[in-house]
């Protein structure tokens, strides 16, 4: 049992706020995850549930306790640091049973456990070497070893992922999920990498400017964000943002004008909206090539991945990106014409935060874990 | 298959250009290399020549006698032992040789230990403040020591520390402590911060910071602390000939009494003089390796 609280966190550093009261509820075995550009504060975040940095007001409770002025040992977490912060001087196993040393663990016993400990992360045939002899994804586990031994209610990891190449990330990535599911803790794991936010959450936190803009599962995230930045910033490639002007609004939904003069409605409600310059957020994947659709402009870039192609097109200032089918004949200088998906589509008022949905998306209450549930198949 | 050979022929045809090329630009620039390489070692060879000549000149009179020290200088001569016969009989290099012992090794320990806990702090709990606070302590350097003299005799004298190995400590740790911070708090800020958080959440107290991870990590940096803090105090003078006269004098002490009390005698001067560098000599020469690596330890990573 492990659950976590945040009330009205702030902290300022001398006269700069970098946290600007943040609220947060974190349940029992789940895993969680804080993204956000650089800067946003998810590592200051991080380091205060950690207890290596102090709030400057707010309630931390672990477990309905407060934990503000508790140490950062006795709050019973563990802590991945992005460095891995192996101890040089000290073989993986003293590496990893260090914390048991501190704490009086007789010698057989920090054996015993940490012995465990690797074998659940294949460790034991490195046991005897020191951090200098081991590949980055070897430190890598042997730093979250170091996590396992100390049986923590929570994880935390900070950017654990961002020093490994990209094949053995996405392996990380998947072994860090199992992992969760093995040990059934509660974790909380900061990133940048909104793939890596997507893949593994069961919810995302997504902050900016010490801010949190949204919380949810990935996919209501994805289906439906609260304003763009979170649109721009959940999905790969990013979201496209076109001007456009209001025609009519209603509750059933919106007409607004597209660049090429044409005029849809999207369906979003729109009671009580008056601003009439508004932003039309479409996904790449959502764009689909049509010689009839209301978009036009000029192919720029291709970008050809194999089983997906990204055409890159300028429409009048904004270049939009077009997830195309991996064949397309298209070449650079080619006009398109192309559509988009109504019910995809999101719409965002003056200040950028989205107009609800008439209609919410089947998956956007899914679950990381529904995944695997058979009742999940049933009901969707 | 078109653009392949395409792509493949100006790759090909730029290898061959640039290995010729550089070929050419070879050949011509050998020999100059090879001369510019012949004159920096001559002119290397020169400067520690120059560097380290009045030492060997030092030794070499040690074993001259008297007459042939004064005479015109000559590198031909019996060498003779008579002029150590004599400075062992005047004083007891044995005696001065401990007290620079006791006092260099008891200053650094001293030091250190005052010195870790302060560049710990200032490492890793800067304040705004802790940039000023450094230079501060360096610029205390900056004062002649003659300065200081009056006061620091005065307060010895009253509280009974002229002429004591511990007097001669506390001064000595005084006088080598801003550098022993200054070049702690470098090696100690080169420690990634991560790996004391990373102890920390481990459970481990400050102290235990310190012992554990701390200490054993900028373990070379410490070293080479401690041996320019020995050598410095060792080859100190100033403040020993000024606070000591005889119990707890050290062996720039006893280098000096050879050079006053009767008139200048060359031979017996080196010879006391060869008698104290010795042991610091060789201590440096020993530890070598350790300095080198620790004084660049923070600059080539």
């Amino acid at each position: 049992m492990a659950t976590l609280q945040l009330h009205d966190i702030v902290k300022r550093f001398d006269d700069t706020e970098v946290i600007k009261g943040v609220d947060l509820e974190v349940n029992d075995r789940e895993f969680v995850v804080f993204v956000g550009p650089s800067g946003c504060g998810k590592s200051t975040l991080l380091r205060m549930i950690a207890g290596l940095e102090s709030a400057t007001s707010g309630d931390i409770l672990i477990d309905g306790v407060r934990m503000n002025e508790v140490g950062p040992a006795e709050r019973g977490l563990a802590m991945v640091f992005q460095s891995y912060a192996l101890y040089p001087h000290m073989t993986v196993e003293d590496n990893m049973g260090f914390s048991l040393k501190l704490a009086g663990v007789p010698k057989e016993e920090r054996r015993r456990k940490v012995r465990e400990a690797a074998s659940i992360l294949q460790l034991e045939p490195l046991l005897e070497r020191k951090p200098k002899a081991l590949s980055g994804g070897q430190r890598q586990r042997v730093a979250i070893g170091r996590a396992i031994v100390r049986n923590p209610s929570i994880f935390l990891f900070d950017e654990p992922l961002s020093n490994l190449d990209a094949a053995l990330r996405v392996q990380m990535r998947i072994e860090l999920a199992r992992l969760h599911e093995e040990l059934d803790a509660t974790m909380i794991y900061v990133t940048h990498d909104q793939i890596e936010a997507m893949t593994m959450a069961d919810k995302i936190v997504v902050l900016q400017g010490g801010v949190v803009e949204q919380v949810g599962s990935p996919m209501e995230l994805y289906h439906h964000p609260r304003n763009r930045f979170v649109a721009g910033f959940i999905g790969s490639p990013k979201m496209n943002f076109l001007e456009v002007e209001r025609v009519s609004a209603a509750a059933t939904g919106v007409e607004v004008r597209l660049p090429g003069g044409d005029t849809c409605t999207v369906p979003v409600d729109g009671s009580g909206l008056d601003d009439d310059a508004l932003t039309l957020g479409i996904r790449p994947e959502h764009l689909q090539l049509d010689p009839q659709g209301p978009l036009t402009g000029r192919i720029e870039v291709i970008e050809r991945l194999g089983g997906v192609t990204s055409l890159y097109v300028r429409m009048q200032d904004t270049l939009v990106t077009v997830s195309a089918d991996g064949n397309v004949d298209s070449r650079v200088g080619d006009s398109l014409r192309f559509g988009f998906e109504r019910d995809c589509a999101h719409l965002f008022d003056g200040e950028g935060l989205a107009l609800p949905s008439l209609a919410r998306h089947p998956l956007a209450g899914l679950n990381r874990q529904d995944n695997r549930a058979p009742a999940a198949a049933g009901r969707l | 298959m078109t653009t392949l050979k395409t792509k493949v022929l100006p790759a090909d045809g730029h290898l061959a250009a640039t290995s010729s090329g550089a070929r050419a630009r070879h050949t011509p620039l050998m020999p100059s290399a090879g001369m510019r390489r012949v004159w920096l070692t001559l002119l290397g060879w020169g400067i520690a020549l120059i560097i380290f000549f009045p030492i060997l000149w030092m030794v070499l009179t040690g074993f001259k006698t008297e007459a042939e020290a004064i005479a015109d200088p000559s590198l031909i001569f019996t060498p003779t032992l008579e002029s150590y016969v004599a400075v062992q009989a005047r004083a007891d290099y044995f005696k001065f040789a401990m007290n620079s012992v006791v006092v260099a090794f008891g200053s650094t320990l001293l030091a250190l230990l005052i010195a870790i806990p302060a560049a710990y702090a200032m490492a890793f709990l800067p304040t705004r403040r802790t940039k000023a606070t450094l230079l501060w302590m360096l610029s205390t350097k900056m004062l002649p020591p003659v300065g200081v003299l009056v006061p620091i005799y005065l307060i010895f004298r009253d509280l009974g520390l002229l002429d004591t190995r511990s007097g001669l400590i506390i001064v000595y740790t005084l006088m080598n402590l801003p550098i022993v911070v200054w070049m702690l708090y470098t090696f100690f800020k080169d420690l990634p911060r991560d790996i004391l958080e990373a102890g920390r959440m481990d459970g481990a107290s400050t102290f235990q910071e310190v012992v554990y991870l701390l200490l054993p990590l900028t373990l070379p940096g410490i070293a080479s602390t401690g041996l320019l803090s020995v050598i410095l105090s060792w080859n100190e003078a100033f403040w020993s000939l000024n606070l000591t006269s005889s119990n707890a004098a050290p062996l720039t002490a006893y280098i000096a009494s050879f050079s006053s009390p009767e008139g200048l005698f060359w031979a017996k001067l080196s010879a006391a003089s060869t008698m104290a560098i010795a042991p610091i000599l060789i201590f440096g020469w020993l530890t070598q390796k350790q300095m080198v690596r620790g004084l660049t330890f923070g600059a080539v990573k």
